[in-house]
C-alpha cells in the first residue's frame, strides 16, 4: 500500500507512520492456536438448554397455549410463557427515547411474523428441550398477512403491529423523515432532463459463522453472569434490566470475541429470556441459535425500496433530486426507525444539489424483523444512487466519472440537511481511482480539490 | 440412558470417557474432554468449523459419532503447535492476515493440514478445493488461500 501524503499536506501534522505498515492483529495468535475463548467455550455443571416454540404463521391470534405435555416430558425443568416475563413488551431503542414499546419477548395473544418466539422450554439436554418444544400445543387463528411495503401502506391493509396502530413508524416529523432544501419542483421544471427510477433490495442475512447465543450462570448471591456474543453489551444489559425488572447491578455481562457479527448481533433477543430461565430454575442456562434459527429468525438487513427522481442539465449539473425511501422493518421496530432516519440524512449522496426533497418511511410488514447490518440505512441507498448516477451520465452522454466530479461535494458546501461539508475527500479519491483504474478524465478534473474552489 | 465407553488418542494423549450413545465427537471433545478448538457453526455438516483429523483424514466432528472413534488417533488445532513452537500453517495464517473473527480458523487449519500432508506442493486450485467445505464469513478467503500456499512454500524450503 502506498500513502500519498501530498494530499491535504497542510492539514496533517502527524507523520502517519503506522498507515500502510502491516501490523499483526493482537487476537490472531489465539485464533490460530484454537485458544481464543468464545462465549460457548464454557461448560457449567447442571447447565440447562433453552429451545423456543416458534410461530408457524406469519400473522395469527393465539387462542390458547397448552404446555402440559411439554412439562411432563422427561428432562424438562421449566416452561416459560408471556405471563412469566416481568416486562414482556419492549423495544430496544427505548433507551434513547425511541418508542413505543412494540415487541414481545414471548408472544402474548398474537404472533406477527413466522418464527416469532411463543414459548421457551428449558431441559437437561438440547434434545429433551427440542422434543418437549414439539409437544407444546398452540391454537392459532390465522389472520391475513402483508409482506409487501406498498401493500402495507394501502388503506385497509391488515394492521401488523397494534402498538403502532398503522403500518409505518410515526416520527415527530410525521409519517416519514423529511429533508427539504431549495425548491425541488422548480428544479425539475428548469432541468434539461428528468429521470425517475425505482430500486429495490431483498433482506440480507449476515450469516455469521458463530450463531447468536448466550450462557447465563446464577452466581448464588442474586446476581447473574451472562456470557454473550452480543455486539451491543450495554444496550443488552440495560434492556435486560427493563425486561426482567431487575436492577443493573444484579446483571453481570461478559463479552469477548464474537464469531462474526456484521451488525446481526446487536438486537436484544437471547439474553433476557435466558436470564429469566436461570432465575426461575436457579441453574445455568444455555440458549444458542441453531443454524436454521440464525438464518430464519435473526434480524436481516431490511428490504428497501428507493425511488429517485433527478433533474439534470446537459452540462452535467444535477439541479434537483427527490428521493422516497422505504425500509421494511418487518413486524417490529428494532433498529429500523433509526435506519430509515439515517437514509434521510444520507441522501442525496456525496453530491451538492441545490434542490432536494427526501422522504424516508419505516414500514411494518409480517416479515422477519430487520435490524442493523453494516451501514444499514445507507448501503442500499448508495447502490441505488450510484446506479442512478451512471444512468444520468448516459442520459446526457457524459463520462460517468467526469459527471461525478462536476457534482461532487466540497468543503463548505451546505448539504441538504444543512450541515456544512467538512473534510471532504471525494474528489481526491476519484482522482486516485481514475489513475488506478486507468480511466482518464479531463485535466481540469485532475486539477480539482475538495477544499479549493473553482475548476 | 446407558453410557458408552469411548477411548481414543487426542493430540498424542490417551482419552477415555463415558458418553451417551449418539453423542457427536464435537460434543464429546468440547463438553466432555474440554478441547474447544473445534467450533460448532451449524451442527449439520455445512460449515466446516468443527473439522478435525481422524486417522489422517479430514472429518466433520459434528457428523461423527464419538462411539465410532474407539481406538482412533484424533488431531485438533489445539495440538498443532509443538513445544510452544507454532506450526508453519499457524505462522502463515498470522502473517497473511488470514484470521478475523477466528471462528473458522481452527477448522480451516485442519483442512489445510490434511491437504499439505497429502499434497505438499499444492496448486491454488488444490487449496481452493481443499478448503471448499469450510465457510469463512469474514476474510473473503483470499488471505486464507495465500496463507496455505505460503505455508506450503516454507515447508518445501525447510525440506530442501
Ligand atoms: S459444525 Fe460441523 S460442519 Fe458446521
Ligand atoms: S475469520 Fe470469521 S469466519 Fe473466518
Amino acid at each position: 500500500m502506498e500513502l500519498r501524503k501530498s494530499y491535504f499536506a497542510d492539514q496533517r501534522k502527524d507523520d502517519l507512520h503506522e498507515i500502510g505498515q502491516p501490523r499483526p492483529r493482537s487476537d490472531s495468535p489465539g485464533h490460530v492456536t484454537g485458544k481464543t475463548a468464545y462465549f460457548a467455550d464454557r461448560n457449567f455443571p447442571g447447565m440447562l438448554h433453552l429451545k423456543m416454540v416458534r410461530s408457524p404463521h406469519h400473522h395469527a391470534r393465539i387462542r390458547s397455549i397448552d404446555t402440559s405435555e411439554a412439562e411432563k416430558h422427561p428432562g424438562v425443568v421449566k416452561v416459560l410463557t408471556a405471563k412469566d416475563v416481568p416486562h414482556n413488551v419492549y423495544t430496544i431503542l427505548i433507551l434513547i427515547q425511541i418508542g413505543p414499546e412494540d415487541e414481545t419477548v414471548l408472544a402474548d395473544g398474537k404472533v406477527r411474523w413466522k418464527g416469532e418466539a411463543v414459548v421457551a422450554v428449558l431441559a437437561e439436554t438440547e434434545r429433551a428441550a427440542q422434543e418437549a418444544a414439539a409437544r407444546v400445543k398452540v391454537d392459532y387463528e390465522v389472520l391475513p398477512a402483508v409482506f409487501d411495503m406498498d401493500e402495507a401502506l394501502k388503506p385497509g391493509a391488515p394492521i401488523v403491529n397494534e402498538y403502532h396502530g398503522r403500518n409505518y413508524y410515526l416520527y415527530d416529523s410525521g409519517e416519514c423523515r423529511k429533508v427539504r432544501f431549495g425548491d425541488v419542483e422548480a428544479g425539475f421544471t428548469g432541468a434539461d432532463h428528468v429521470l425517475e427510477q425505482t430500486y429495490q433490495s431483498s433482506p440480507i442475512e449476515h450469516a455469521p459463522t458463530e450463531t447468536t447465543g448466550c450462557i447465563v450462570a446464577p452466581e448464588g448471591n442474586g446476581r447473574f453472569t451472562c456470557y454473550t456474543n452480543t455486539q451491543a453489551m450495554f444496550f443488552t444489559l440495560d434492556n435486560a434490566s427493563i425486561i426482567l425488572q431487575m436492577p443493573g447491578n444484579k446483571l453481570h455481562f461478559v463479552g469477548g470475541t464474537v464469531g462474526g457479527g456484521f451488525g446481526g448481533k446487536v438486537d436484544v433477543i437471547v439474553e433476557p429470556i435466558a436470564i429469566l430461565g436461570a432465575k426461575t430454575t436457579g441453574r445455568p442456562v444455555c440458549f444458542i441459535y441453531s443454524r436454521e434459527e440464525e438464518m430464519q429468525i435473526s434480524s436481516p438487513r431490511a428490504a428497501e425500496k428507493v425511488v429517485i427522481k433527478d433533474g439534470v442539465m446537459n452540462d452535467g449539473r444535477i439541479v434537483a433530486r427527490k428521493v422516497t425511501g422505504y425500509t421494511d422493518a418487518g413486524a417490529y421496530s428494532r433498529h429500523s426507525p433509526y435506519g430509515a432516519q439515517k437514509g434521510a440524512g444520507h441522501y442525496p449522496g456525496p453530491y451538492t444539489i441545490p434542490n432536494v426533497w427526501i422522504d424516508t418511511y419505516c414500514v411494518y410488514t409480517n416479515r422477519t424483523p430487520s435490524s442493523a447490518m453494516r451501514g444499514f440505512g445507507v448501503t442500499i441507498g448508495d447502490f441505488a444512487l450510484e446506479v442512478q448516477m451512471d444512468k444520468l451520465a448516459r442520459l446526457i452522454g457524459m463520462d460517468p466519472l467526469e459527471f461525478r466530479f462536476i457534482n461532487a461535494y466540497r468543503d463548505g458546501d451546505i448539504k441538504a440537511h444543512r450541515q456544512p461539508t467538512e473534510g471532504a475527500a471525494l474528489i481526491e479519491c476519484m482522482q486516485e481511482a481514475s489513475r488506478a483504474a486507468n480511466w482518464p478524465v479531463a485535466e481540469k478534473f485532475m486539477a480539482m480539490s475538495s477544499y479549493a474552489k473553482g475548476v | 440412558m446407558a453410557k458408552v465407553p469411548v477411548q481414543f488418542t487426542l493430540n498424542g494423549a490417551e482419552k477415555a470417557e463415558f458418553i451417551d450413545s449418539g453423542t457427536t465427537l464435537l460434543h464429546a471433545l468440547r463438553d466432555k474432554i474440554g478441547d474447544t478448538s473445534p467450533k460448532g457453526g451449524c451442527h449439520q455438516g455445512t460449515c466446516g468449523a468443527c473439522s478435525v483429523i481422524i486417522d489422517g483424514e479430514l472429518r466433520l466432528s459434528c457428523l461423527t459419532l464419538a462411539e465410532t472413534c474407539n481406538g482412533a488417533t484424533i488431531a485438533t488445532t489445539t495440538g498443532l503447535a509443538e513445544g510452544g513452537v507454532l506450526h508453519p500453517l499457524q505462522c502463515a495464517f498470522l502473517d497473511a492476515f488470514a484470521t478475523q473473527c477466528g471462528f473458522c480458523t481452527p477448522g480451516m487449519i485442519m483442512a489445510a493440514k490434511v491437504l499439505l500432508d497429502q499434497t505438499p506442493n499444492p496448486s491454488r486450485e488444490d487449496v481452493v478445493e481443499a478448503l471448499s467445505g469450510n465457510i469463512c464469513r469474514c476474510t473473503g478467503y483470499e488471505p486464507i488461500i495465500q496463507a496455505v500456499l505460503s505455508a506450503a512454500r516454507s515447508n518445501s524450503q525447510n525440506a530442501a
